[in-house]
């Protein structure tokens, strides 16, 4: 039906590069994220595609046909802010009108009067349509914000880390919301943000931006199990992956400045590389092969996060439930072999023969 | 010694309360969190302690000194605030010696204390930068060396993490909680963020409309939730809440399940319905197992990834919808029919009439 | 990052800190802060003070020394500001003096028969006054139209040079009015324009602009633009969000902008003396040059000064609200 494409996106503004030959694409109805630290070009890159910004190289296509000298109101994609979305003299519903009202639109009233009803049921605001959005709080505000942009049922939803300003809780629960929404209505929707939990649960892919570049794509699953670079394998999963050194001897891994050893894979290992291993794959067991000495206890509840250090490493490691370990005490673990990750000193994943 | 003492501490603002009358006892070197959504009162509870925000009624002990009316400056206590509130004009070094120049202190000593702040923190090759031009990160280590190096009777934080990419924030919790290990100094820490006060705090004050909802070690606020506010907001996601009736020495859950009361129970439940048969039946999404045998069925209608873990969003009769931690091995497309168990240690049992917890030992 | 932080109702600090409400001597302190202003507002309000007394003074009361602290009020000084009187003729006086006695005379037409005088028509004050209102009035609103326009462009668009142009527009207000009279005055001889009313409210727009454009730029740059991006991806032109959007929030520096310029056209002095005399005179010029005609008229200048006052006055404190937001929110301190 409809595919967005970029394709070689540049752009360029006096002391910094914001994007350096970007190209991805979606399809109708896809719910893609764009994830990467704070600067990494994720806001350029929405600007870019509604208009708000002019490309300097590259073109943005819409099945097959280039959008590239449409004003943003042309292009028919509703834009959510972070913040200062809702105008603030306007009630909510005038709030929720107001792209109908555009005379670029010249809706009549009955219509939107429908239209404005239908979707404060969607988000559940219908109780708020009479106030001033001063008095709404911040989960509120986010809902119409998004309201108004469901409202014009456009082509695209670009969304500029919404939830970013909002409590923990509410984060947590308006995530769920808006995948849901996302699913029912079927709108494609191009996401961006920080957060690598909104980016694994939300997204049907992602696209992992680092400094202006596209660094990797792939499904969610891809992304954490098989991160193309030291920089995404940290960027995804929390807590953060633990990155040694470590450096191979015959058939034999031997992680620098501590007893670590693990059987070497079927993999063209250099001689020195990085050695991945996620926080839930050290296993503490009394009968474990490695020791260690816990340094701090974190204790979420469902999981306990476990501050390790191996020799001259600091470990991380993660554990269901709460923890029998206290701080201080030397522990045994285990690793588990067949989840462990390697990336070369220039940060690239080794691939080889599959183990 | 620095204990901290709030006895019936409120604050209103003309007929709104935002703070309603509070006590908390402080131990010294204790790491106590507030935590609670935005306009729970936490933030004016902070600032009372500090004495930015004047006190309605109640008083404040400092190391059993009342403070109550005392001027900010004459409490002995540090600020940290969300957004480092740094001073843009003047360089690092200045920004830390800044307290110490304010007491009029001598220039070796100081220079003393900025060494040994300035060490701990990491940060000596920052000195002369400003603050300006700093990473979130660095910025918020600056604003903790500058309320470090008055080594004061109690820290206060503001949110300090909340400015940041969510990355950082899990290292700059482990780092303050590091800090706090090595200093042993007493310390008030104000979030909205469940994970962090269950990460950090020795206590937790869960706050909510203005009232304390339950005083405990994370531990006890995670198994032990005081209230269906507790049981919600603690936890991500929150506790599992489903309307059961009581029947028959067991709990039914509409029509898709009935597990006979846990031992321990019977009683309690019981007695605190006095003759009402609903009940809320809690359990955290780890305490629910997906097995073939299971006493509980339902239909899968959406799952999370998590990384290391999924989430099952599972819909059951009622149209509830409850959630299941489960591993990544098996895919259940929606709509999946699935069984699942609960352990019975983990399960808990609330009033709905009063939202309070039903405590399993009958008193 | 702001977040939506809720902390209760928007309390201002100062009040919400009020250590003096509770402790004796900050209290005491309080007061004697409280009594010295109080003091010293009154010793600034003197000056205005006597004026407004002596513009209900008659001629004598005026010179009086010691001066007249208790005395008959009366609008002698308004009517020698506002008429024209001549000597009347002995058969005039005494038709007036009839027409006193059936009731059929003015106030101001007794008050000037007393003297023996004849009231012959509205004096040119009225003229002036109105040339005040219509050059002011209108070089007010041109120049906060034309400043809110350029203000909005700056504010949004990258032009080249802006810096530049910004630092021009501030510099036409660095030479003191006096210096650039003289040019100004062969300019406008050649041009016609002395003695206009056009030339006056040029000079004013032009004069004003500079203020104008940085205050309003000032309250402009505080509106966030992704209110107009929202809109212009909703589908509307720049022009219909910046009347529909960036208009109402700006209600209240545009309200500050105003009060500020009208005040400076209205009161303005050195350009209307030097480049105006009989047509386009405005008010302040009349009211100080009337001190040659044939003696001081002290009364009838308090008069004027205070008349002159009150419009102003009115207007600012109407406006008093969106003033005191506007000052403290924006750029510049005015």
């Amino acid at each position: 039906m409809s595919r967005f494409e970029l394709q070689h996106i540049t752009k360029r503004f006096p002391t910094v590069t914001a994007l350096d030959d970007v190209s991805f694409s979606f399809e109708h109805g896809e719910f893609f994220v764009l994830l990467g630290p704070t600067g990494a070009g994720k806001t350029t890159t929405l600007r870019v595609i509604a208009g708000l910004e002019k490309q300097d190289e590259g073109s943005i296509l819409l099945d097959g046909h280039a959008l590239d000298s449409y004003t943003p109101a042309e292009r028919d994609v509703a834009f959510v802010f972070q913040q200062y979305s809702l105008y603030p003299t306007m009630t909510v519903y005038d709030n929720l009108a107001f792209p109908l009202r555009s005379p670029m639109r010249n809706t009549p009233e009955p219509e939107i009067r429908k239209k404005v009803d239908e979707a404060a049921e969607k988000l559940r605001i219908t109780q708020l349509l009479n106030r001033k959005t001063a008095q709404l709080s911040g989960g509120e505000m986010q809902r119409v914000a998004i309201g108004r942009a469901i409202v014009r049922a456009p082509r695209l939803f670009l969304m500029d880390e919404p939830l970013s300003n909002l409590d923990a809780k509410l984060r947590e629960s308006l995530r769920v919301e808006l995948k849901h929404l996302q699913k029912t209505q079927g709108s494609t929707t191009l996401f961006v943000t920080h957060d690598q939990i909104e980016a694994l649960t939300m997204a049907d892919r992602i696209a992992v931006l680092n400094e202006g570049r596209i660094v990797q794509q792939g499904t969610p699953d891809d992304i954490y199990d098989k991160p193309g670079t030291t920089f995404v394998a940290q960027l995804v999963g929390t807590p953060k992956i633990n990155l040694l050194k470590a450096g191979r001897q015959d058939g034999t891994i031997h992680v620098v400045d501590s007893g670590l050893t693990v059987p070497a894979p079927k993999l063209p290992l250099p001689e020195s590389f990085l050695l991945g291993i996620r926080p839930e794959d050290i296993r503490p067991d009394p009968k474990g092969a490695f020791t260690a000495n816990v340094n701090l206890i974190e204790p979420l509840g469902v999981e306990t996060i476990l501050h390790l250090r191996s020799g001259n490493n600091s470990l991380v490691g993660l554990v269901p439930g709460m923890a029998a370990q206290k701080v201080g005490e030397e522990i045994r673990f285990d690793i588990v072999r067949e989840k462990l990750h390697f990336f070369g000193s220039d940060g690239a994943r080794i691939v080889g023969d599959a183990r | 010694m620095a204990t901290i003492e709030l006895r019936k501490v409120e604050k209103k603002f003309g007929d709104l309360h935002a703070v309603k009358p509070l006590d908390l006892a402080i131990k010294d070197g204790e790491f106590v969190v507030l935590l609670g959504p935005s306009g729970c009162g936490k933030t004016t509870t902070l600032r009372m302690i500090s004495g930015l925000e004047t006190v309605t009624g109640g008083k404040i002990l400092l190391n059993g000194k009342e403070v109550t009316w005392n001027h900010p400056s004459e409490r002995d206590l540090a600020f940290v605030f969300q957004f480092y509130a740094l001073y843009s004009h003047l360089s690092v070094r200045q920004n830390i010696a800044f307290p110490l120049q304010a007491q009029g202190m001598k220039k070796q000593d100081i220079d003393a204390r900025l060494k040994e702040v300035v060490d701990i923190l990491r940060i000596p090759h920052l000195l002369r930068a400003r603050p300006g031009k700093l990473s979130g990160g660095d910025q918020q280590r600056v604003a903790l060396a500058r309320a470090l190096v008055r080594r004061p009777s109690a820290f206060l934080m503001d949110e300090p993490l909340g400015a940041l990419d969510a990355e950082l924030r899990e290292s700059m919790r482990a780092e303050i909680k590091n800090l706090h290990l090595a200093q042993h100094a007493t310390t008030v820490y104000v979030t909205h963020d469940q994970i962090e006060a269950m990460a950090m705090g020795d206590r937790i004050v869960v706050m909510s409309k203005a009232e304390v909802q339950q005083v405990g070690t994370p531990m006890e606020v995670y198994y032990d939730p005081a209230n269906l506010f507790v049981a919600r907001f603690i936890g991500s996601p929150g506790m599992n809440l489903v309307k059961g009736r009581v029947s028959q020495g067991a709990v039914h859950i509409g029509d898709c399940g009935r597990s006979p009361f846990p031992p321990g129970w019977n009683t309690a439940i019981t007695r605190a319905l006095d003759g009402r048969d609903e009940v809320l039946m809690g359990f955290r999404p780890e305490a629910a197992r997906v097995n073939g045998s299971g006493s509980f069925s339902g239909e899968v209608y959406t799952t999370d990834m998590h990384g290391a873990y999924t989430v099952l969003h599972v819909r059951i009769c009622g149209d509830e919808i409850v959630h299941i931690r489960s591993d990544r091995q098996t895919s259940y497309p929606i709509g999946t029919p699935v069984k699942f168990e609960l352990n019975p240690d983990m399960v808990r049992f609330f009033d709905p009439r009063t939202e309070s917890a039903i405590r399993r030992e009958a008193p | 990052m702001a977040r939506f932080e809720e902390r209760g109702p928007r309390i201002p600090v100062a009040q919400a800190t009020r250590v003096d409400k509770v402790n004796p001597r900050a209290r005491a302190l309080r007061v004697f802060i409280a009594l010295v202003s109080v003091i010293m507002a009154l010793i600034m309000l003197l000056p205005v003070g006597v004026m407004a007394i002596s513009a209900l003074k008659t001629r004598a009361d005026v010179m009086s020394a010691p001066p007249k602290i208790l005395f008959r009020p009366t609008l002698e000084g308004f009517m020698l500001l506002f008429t024209d009187r001549a000597v009347a003729s002995p058969a005039r006086l005494q038709e007036l003096q009839e027409n006193a006695k059936t009731g059929k005379l003015g106030l101001f037409e007794r008050m000037a028969l007393d003297a023996g005088m004849e009231i012959t028509g509205p004096s040119a004050y009225v003229t002036r006054l109105e040339n005040s209102v219509i050059i002011a009035g209108t070089s007010t609103v041109t120049s906060v139209v034309l400043g809110l326009f350029a203000a909005y462009a700056f504010s949004r668009f990258g032009l080249k040079g802006k810096n530049d142009l910004l630092f021009f527009i501030l510099s036409t207000r660095m030479l003191p009015a006096v210096v650039v009279t003289i040019p100004l005055f062969l300019m406008y001889r050649q041009l016609g324009l002395h003695d206009r009313h056009l030339g006056m409210i040029i000079l004013y727009t032009v004069f004003n602009l500079s203020f104008s454009v940085w205050l309003l730029k000032g309250f402009i740059d505080e509106i966030p633009k992704e209110y107009e991006e929202a809109a212009l991806v909703d589908g509307y032109t720049r022009i219909q969000a910046f009347f529909k959007i960036v208009l109402p929030q700006a209600v209240s520096g545009i309200a500050a902008t105003t009060v500020f310029c009208l005040i400076f056209a209205w009161n303005e002095y050195a350009f209307a003396l030097m480049l105006t005399s009989q047509r386009a005179r405005t008010a302040p010029v009349t009211i100080a040059t009337m001190m040659g005609r044939g003696g001081i008229e002290w009364s009838a200048i308090a008069a004027g000064a205070m008349g002159f006052l009150i419009p102003v006055v009115i207007v600012t404190f109407a406006l008093r609200k969106y003033l005191l937001r506007g000052i403290t929110f924006g750029a510049i301190r005015g």
